[in-house]
Formats: C-alpha cells, sequence, structure tokens
C-alpha cells in the first residue's frame, strides 16, 4: 500500500542517491514542508508559538547539531550548552555592534564563530575518545559559562549581567522582542531548520559524512583506508559548533530574548540535547528531529493532562512532569535503545509490505 | 635466478614487472620485543608475493609496515623508486597502498555501497561547501564515484547485498566486501591479511578467483599472508618465509617448498 518500491525504477545513480528514494516518502516530505511553510504561519498563535513550535525548531537545529557530532562522526559532547552560549552571545554582540546588519546574517555570523570555539574544544578529541572526551567536553561547558558570566564585554557592561536582544525586523517585519508577531519568529526559525536538516543530510550521505562515519565506526581502519581522522574529526567538530551556535542565537534572540547565561544555557541544556538526540536516534537526521519533539512536546502534554484535565495544583503537576518525563526516557530506551528514527525504519519495512505480510 | 631491474615472465605467461615495493633490512622492535630481524625482500609490478610462516613469525606486523601502520626500528622502505619517509596510514593510502584486515575491519554502521564507497575517500576532492548543497563538483564526483564502484560490485558479485548494513551479512560475503572496498581505492599494491581464514571450501575457492581475477584484469600487485599452504602455492608468484621474525626463504613456491629450513619451521626438527 504505501512505501512501494515495485515498478519505481532508478535509471541514473542521482536518483539512486536521492534523500527519499521511494516516492511515496518524497511526496510526504513535500506535504510537511508545504505546511509547514504555507498553513502553520496562518494558524499560529502566541501560544503554541511559545509552548511549542519555537521551542521545536530551535533544539531540532541544536540536536541536528549534536547528531552530527556524537551520531555520525562518534565523538561524545556534553558541551552543547556552553557552545549554544557562544553563539547567544556572538549574536548578541552582533547585533549590538552592527545593529544595521540583517539578522539572518548575524544568526549565520554567530554560527561560524561558535565553529571556531567547537574546533578549538575539539582538538582534543584527537587524543582522547569516549568518556575521556565526555569530560574535556563538560570543561568547555563550564568554562564558557564561567567567562561569560565573569567578562562583562560580552554583555555590553550591563548592570544586571544579563543580555537582552534589542529589536529588529527582517523585511520589515519585526522578528526580535515582546512585540515580534509569532508568525515571524516561527518562519524565521523555521527557515534555519529546513536549511541545517537540509545540509545536514547533504553532508552525511556524501564524502565527508563517509569519512565521519568510518571514523565512529572503526577509526583505525578509517586511517588506512585513507581518512585523516584530525580532518574528519575537526570538520565533524565544525559543523556540529556551527548548528549548535545557530540555535544558541535564535534560542537567546527569537525564543527567550533575554538570557542569564547560567540558567539558559547551564550543563541541564547539554543534557536535555544529549537526550533528544539519544532518543530520537543517533545517526538520523529524522531521528534529531523526532527526539526534540518528543521532549518539547512531552511536558507540555503532561501538564495538559495535569492541569486542565484532572485538576492538579500546578506545583504538584511540575514535579510529577519531571518523574514522569524521566521514567519515560527510561523505559523507551530500554525498549528501543535505537531511538525513535529505527522505530520509524521499523515501522516502514513493515508498511511495504502491509498489508499482505508473506 | 631474478633479473634486478628487469622483470620475468611466469611459467603461465604474465609479465612480472620491476620492483615496487623494497624492503630494505627492516627491524621491528616493541620495548624489548623484536617483532621482525633485518628482513629485506621485494615486491615486483603485477606479481602475487606471499608472506607465509608459523603464527607469531612477524607477518602481520611486516604488513603493518608496508601500510604505514607501524614505522620501522631500522630500515629504509623504498615505494615505487623512492625513499618513503615515516608516514600515518592515510598518506599511505593516498600513494595507492590498500589492504584488508585478519578480523574484518567494516564500518559496521555503514551499508555495503556506503562502505565500498569509502575505499573512493582518497580520490574525492570536493570541499565542504560543495558537499553541503549537493551541487557541482560534489555531485559530479559522487556519481563519478558511483560508477567506479558499481564496476568492483558488479565484479566481485555483491550486487544483491549493496544496499544492506554490512552488519548483517555472513562471515564469507563480509570478506569479500572488505576486498572490495580495498579495489574501490584502485590500488597500485594490494595487501590482503589472511584473506581467507575461517572460510569453508567453497568460499576459499571463490576468493582464490577473485584474487587471481583482480591480478590478472587489472593488473594489480599483491601482497597476501595466508596460513593454507595448498592455496599460497597455487596463487603466488613468490614466497617470503618468515618465522621468529627472521626470514628463512624467499622465492618461488617450489623452491620454497623444497627448502629445508622451511620444512623444519612448519614441521618441526627432529632432535636426536
Amino acid at each position: 500500500m504505501f512505501y512501494r518500491e515495485a515498478g519505481d525504477f532508478k535509471t541514473s545513480y542521482l536518483e539512486d542517491n536521492q534523500t527519499f528514494p521511494i516516492r511515496f516518502d518524497r511526496y510526504r516530505y513535500y506535504a510537511v514542508l508545504a505546511v509547514a511553510f504555507l498553513v502553520v504561519p496562518f494558524i499560529i498563535n502566541d501560544y503554541w508559538a511559545n509552548a511549542i513550535l519555537l521551542p521545536f525548531l530551535i533544539y531540532g537545529i541544536a540536536s541536528i547539531g549534536l547528531n552530527v557530532l556524537t551520531g555520525y562522526c562518534g565523538q561524545v559532547s556534553l558541551g552543547t550548552g556552553g557552545f549554544m552560549a557562544v553563539g547567544a552571545y556572538a549574536c548578541y554582540k552582533l547585533m549590538t555592534a552592527f545593529p544595521e546588519v540583517s539578522m539572518f546574517i548575524h544568526v549565520i555570523l554567530a554560527g561560524g564563530i561558535t565553529a571556531v570555539v567547537g574546533v578549538l574544544f575539539g582538538l582534543p578529541s584527537l587524543r582522547i575518545k569516549g568518556f575521556y572526551l565526555a569530560v574535556a567536553t563538560l570543561a568547555a561547558q563550564f568554562f564558557l559559562v564561567w567567562l561569560f558570566n565573569r567578562v562583562p564585554w560580552f554583555y555590553n557592561y550591563s548592570a544586571s549581567g544579563q543580555i537582552s536582544a534589542p529589536e529588529r525586523s527582517v523585511f520589515g517585519v519585526l522578528i526580535t522582542g515582546p512585540n515580534a508577531p509569532s508568525w515571524a519568529t516561527y518562519l524565521f526559525c523555521l527557515i534555519f531548520l529546513t536549511l541545517a536538516g537540509i545540509i545536514a543530510r547533504n553532508l552525511t550521505r556524501g564524502t565527508v559524512g563517509r569519512s565521519w562515519m568510518a571514523i565512529r565506526d572503526m577509526d583505525i581502519a578509517a586511517e588506512i583506508i585513507g581518512v585523516n581522522p584530525l580532518r574528519a574529526k575537526m570538520t565533524a567538530f565544525a559543523v556540529s559548533s556551527f548548528f549548535v551556535g545557530i540555535a544558541g542565537a535564535l534560542f537567546f534572540s527569537i525564543y527567550l530574548g533575554a538570557v542569564e547565561v547560567g540558567e539558559a544555557f547551564g550543563i541541564q541544556k547539554s543534557f536535555l540535547v544529549l537526550f533528544m538526540v539519544i532518543i530520537g536516534g543517533l545517526g538520523s537526521i529524522f531521528g534529531s528531529l523526532a527526539g526534540a519533539a518528543f521532549l518539547v512536546v512531552l511536558p507540555v502534554v503532561l501538564k495538559l493532562i495535569g492541569v486542565d484535565i484532572l485538576g492538579w495544583p500546578t506545583d504538584i503537576v511540575a514535579h510529577f512532569q519531571l518523574v514522569i518525563v524521566g521514567a519515560l526516557i527510561i523505559t523507551f530506551l530500554v525498549l528501543e535503545p535505537h531511538g525513535i528514527a529505527q522505530l520509524w525504519r521499523v515501522i516502514k519495512e513493515k508498511l511495504r509490505l502491509w498489508p499482505f505480510p508473506h | 635466478m631474478l633479473d634486478q631491474a628487469e622483470g620475468f615472465v611466469t611459467a603461465d605467461g604474465r609479465k612480472i614487472g620491476g620492483v615496487v615495493m623494497e624492503m630494505k633490512n627492516i627491524t621491528l622492535r616493541f620495548g624489548g620485543v623484536v617483532a621482525i630481524k633485518d628482513i629485506s625482500f621485494d615486491i615486483r609490478e603485477g606479481e602475487i608475493r606471499a608472506i607465509i610462516g608459523p603464527n607469531g613469525a612477524g607477518k602481520s606486523s611486516m604488513l603493518n609496515v608496508i601500510s604505514g601502520f607501524y614505522t620501522p626500528s631500522e630500515g629504509e622502505v623504498w615505494f615505487r623508486g623512492k625513499k618513503r619517509p615515516p608516514m600515518r596510514p592515510y598518506e599511505v593510502a593516498r600513494q595507492g597502498i590498500a589492504r584488508t584486515f585478519q578480523n574484518i575491519a567494516l564500518f559496521d554502521g555503514m551499508s555495503v555501497l556506503d562502505n565500498v564507497m569509502t575505499g573512493r575517500l582518497t580520490q574525492m576532492k570536493a570541499g565542504l561547501f560543495s558537499q553541503a548543497l549537493w551541487k557541482g563538483r560534489a555531485e559530479k564526483e559522487e556519481i563519478a564515484n558511483r560508477e567506479m564502484v558499481e564496476r568492483v560490485i558488479d565484479f566481485l558479485e555483491i550486487q544483491h547485498i549493496r544496499k544492506t548494513p554490512v552488519s548483517r551479512l555472513p562471515y564469507g560475503l563480509k570478506k569479500r566486501v572488505e576486498l572490495a572496498r580495498a579495489l574501490a581505492a584502485q590500488p597500485k599494491l594490494l595487501l590482503l591479511d589472511e584473506p581467507m581464514a575461517g572460510m569453508n571450501v567453497e568460499e576459499k575457492e571463490d576468493m582464490c578467483r577473485f584474487i587471481l581475477d583482480v591480478n590478472d584484469e587489472f593488473g594489480t600487485t599483491i601482497a597476501l599472508i595466508e596460513h593454507d599452504m595448498g592455496v599460497v602455492m597455487d596463487l603466488s608468484d613468490r614466497v617470503v618465509v618468515m618465522d621468529y621474525g627472521k626470514k628463512i626463504g624467499d622465492g618461488p613456491p617450489d623452491e620454497v617448498r623444497s627448502n629445508p629450513d622451511v620444512i623444519d619451521a612448519y614441521l618441526g626438527v627432529a632432535h636426536d
């Protein structure tokens, strides 16, 4: 019924190489894009944008970034929060220093600056692996947060030590600050997520992606067949940090508006994004998005059930929420250690033959 | 017996050319352990060169020296008429030396096709930006290399498992995929570390045929380590015999077979 390959013949390697080789899949992808770009902006309201859509889009970019590093190149990182902070502060400095330049350029430049910082902190990965590398990136996390707290230049010497995004508009529409319409902020983030997804997919299916995966699966063999480990790991850190930096810049400028670094980009943020990647599925772009959606939507749904349907007090629901999310994560990982992406793959395999499984 | 500068013609009429790789007085030490002791031999263009010896003789270490994984403690490696400075393994790979491993070293998370495509990594030069857009050079390169890889896949008869994740394959096929990955690099020198270890007779015969075909069709120079004496004597043009890190024999299979030192090493010596 669905996902039929029969009769869908590929006559060139180009066709065989495309992201969605199965026609049904391809049309579903176009349909999702069309709804996201053409329908959602017209029906969006502030609640939906702030509670679900913006966090999903921004965490989606961050988890694509982390997935490039951890899922594709096999380098564990606990520094995601710190790198998001680099993106946020870079964006803040750029926004205040060059008010007339477009936000698109600021956000991309913030990603570029984070990429450089990411490569610097990625250098230890040439000598250390696994848990030890995780600890080294943890050091990056604490160091960066400390740096942005202690050096007043980063927050423009403001009295509160916070950074807050000045109002900026793109094509005459306000996109930062409390008065920005939700459809504009949504579209702005959606463009970045779409581009991040496409770029990450293109990189991971091509040469550089293969060298990342070779390093992940067996680094010694990878080097012997001609992968330069330095180049492979550093490009992974650069690309990953680029996306994470963009996510940090958007998180600060579009979503929160004002940021206190320890609170917004602390270690819990690193773990949150890591959970998204693990639950969604390591080594899968779709998994990154699914994981982000899962962890963004789950607390909202639990709150909805607790407060609005069962009528419990808000503070009890908030506590229960933590317990339930934690328990669900553990249950989920026991049942499907390879994440939502694997679940999705299994469903697709089944659908290919459904309803005649023999 | 051999003319050093020129090649020779084998019994079955293949022309063997000049020296491609020459190992000069190679010694390899790990702390106090001497794995290879002052060994010299050469590999000629177009030949199948076997390295044999009992377990622990230093054969794999020798292969690791050739592929740049170990740097010899003493001695020189000459490749295509030039002395090779100490290099990282990936630089050796770029010079045109590819290898397979004794314990399969495929990339388990990737499909067969992607695994074989990694063999082409040394040839792919598109920049990160072009790859991110999947346009221009990256796309052209991908297609061109895919065509080359498909020829290798055809040649080794693994078309049917092209898109299968390698972790699902049986042992014999994994070995074949590994050979495909090495071949995809179009190496000037192909190193095979026990290509037939753990195979049944049928799989061994298949593998032998592939090795001979590779040598015949592409003219690839092959150096292999193997324990199955029947296979070695049938396949190879010349054999190096090692024992306890020393070279105890070198020459065509028939000559080596009748060498008393070799017989001693393999069958043991009667002490009386």
